[in-house]
């Protein structure tokens, strides 16, 4: 019997999973199947790796559903970390893709011609959020989260102490938490372009 | 490590950046840290939002179904999506449709967002599977009156009458023991009949405790009702 379960919030959706309940999981995947993917792509450079990340990730949730603890993350949350983490243990398997990943640029700015509109405003926010951090604490965070490099490996690639990674890293999500949250009018003119230190 | 140093950790392993060494350690420190884990879970909401800043185009349908399936083939029980209505005995049907009456006040522990009438609904097409199996053993429960009924499948749900509404703040908590161990299979509130959460193998005990709201990771009390399959 096909069920709409549109009108659900993502944590009853997880509640469900946990209970073995597949149509969930098939809302849980038409919700953020899209943007799993397109991480795992990011991530892998490569389709079918990135399809085995996504399904993975699901796979995850669905197993582990029953220990989701609301309090700790949303919903979306908490399954796009899943999936990141199975792109991100692919990806340490293929040093190839990762060198690749430090040339290549981001596809072309337009975005996919069928991309939903809130989609292309979430990218666009996040983007416009990254480029405002100081180059050096932006490349540290996209390196380790695009390209799946650990601080050391970071340390190592860009010869410089783990304790200056660990840092920027620090700071630099830091000050993008600050960013992400400023209401979207205001944003530019409170912005002032120091770095903060916590 | 130093407290300051392990502290600035939380940022790599939100970004799931920490070698194998370091992440056993930050975990470590993270069971006693409150203020670490805070941290983690405003900063791991930070890291994922980051995918969303790159581009998604659509993933291949095939992906969708090979997930589906693949879950499908894990679940721990399987029962068909659809009651096979039209193959059932007389005999059985009228039992299912008995049990059925009852289900009506189902309720489960579910989260409050949950939409009660459909996640009923969906439980009560699985009990109906469950107690309509023409092959499914039934056994008489002690302590309360009522039926354990475990399809050929191991799936199982509990047909309980004058059980009456769990106390305020408690919850009914269902238990598959097998070698003295409990494992849990589901918490309900008030209910005619109830579909464990997990499999019941041949000669396990199922029981019933009271519990605090939310169910508890072992039984705390006595059985009010029982029954070994």
């Amino acid at each position: 019997m096909p069920r709409d379960l549109a009108h659900l919030s993502d944590e009853a959706l997880v509640a469900l999973v946990a209970r073995s309940d597949e149509v969930a999981l098939g809302e849980l995947y038409d919700r953020f199947g899209r943007v799993a993917y397109g991480l795992a792509r990011r991530i892998l450079r490569d389709d079918a790796l990135a399809e085995d990340a996504v399904q993975e990730g699901f796979l995850a949730a669905w197993r582990s559903a029953s220990r989701f603890v609301p309090e700790r993350a949303k919903a979306s949350t908490w399954l796009l970390t899943l999936v990141h983490r199975r792109a991100v243990d692919l990806v340490r398997r293929e040093e190839r893709r990762r060198t690749e990943m430090l040339e290549a640029r981001d596809e072309a700015a337009g975005g996919p011609a069928d991309e939903a509109v809130w989609l292309r405003f979430e990218r666009e926010r996040v983007q416009e959020a990254l480029a405002r951090l100081p180059d050096q604490q932006r490349e540290a965070i996209e390196l380790a989260y695009y390209g799946g490099f650990t601080q050391s490996e970071l340390a190592k690639r860009l010869g410089q102490p783990v304790g200056t990674i660990k840092s920027r890293m620090f700071t630099g999500l830091s000050r993008l938490r600050e960013l992400l949250a400023e209401p979207e009018a205001e944003g530019r003119e409170r912005w002032k372009p120091t770095p903060s230190t916590s | 490590m130093e407290a300051d140093a392990i502290h600035e950790l939380t940022a790599a392993y939100a970004l799931d950046a920490l070698d194998e060494h370091d992440e056993r350690e930050y975990e470590e420190h993270l069971a006693r840290c409150p203020h670490c884990r805070a941290e983690l879970t405003s900063l791991t909401e930070t890291a994922t939002s980051l995918a969303y800043g790159v581009e998604s185009p659509t993933p291949p349908p095939a992906l969708r179904a090979r997930i589906i399936e693949q879950a499908r083939s894990e679940r721990p029980n399987v029962v068909p999506l659809r009651p096979a209505w039209r193959s059932w005995p007389a005999a059985v049907a009228a039992v299912a449709a008995a049990a059925a009456i009852g289900l009506g006040i189902w309720a489960s522990s579910l989260s409050n967002s949950l939409d009660r009438a459909r996640s009923a609904r969906d439980q009560q097409e699985r009990i109906l599977s469950i107690v309509s199996d023409p092959a499914a053993r039934h056994f008489s429960l002690s302590g309360a009156h009522g039926t354990l009924v475990v399809s050929r499948t191991g799936a199982a749900a509990l047909l309980l009458s004058n059980l009456g509404h769990a106390p305020p703040g408690k919850t009914y908590e269902a238990w598959v023991i097998q070698n003295r161990s409990p494992l849990r299979a589901g918490t309900f509130t008030s209910a005619a009949a109830f579909r464990l959460t997990r499999p019941v193998p041949d000669h396990a005990i199922v029981a019933v405790t009271i519990e605090r709201h939310g169910g508890v990771d072992a039984p705390t009390g006595k059985p009010i009702t029982a029954a070994q399959a």
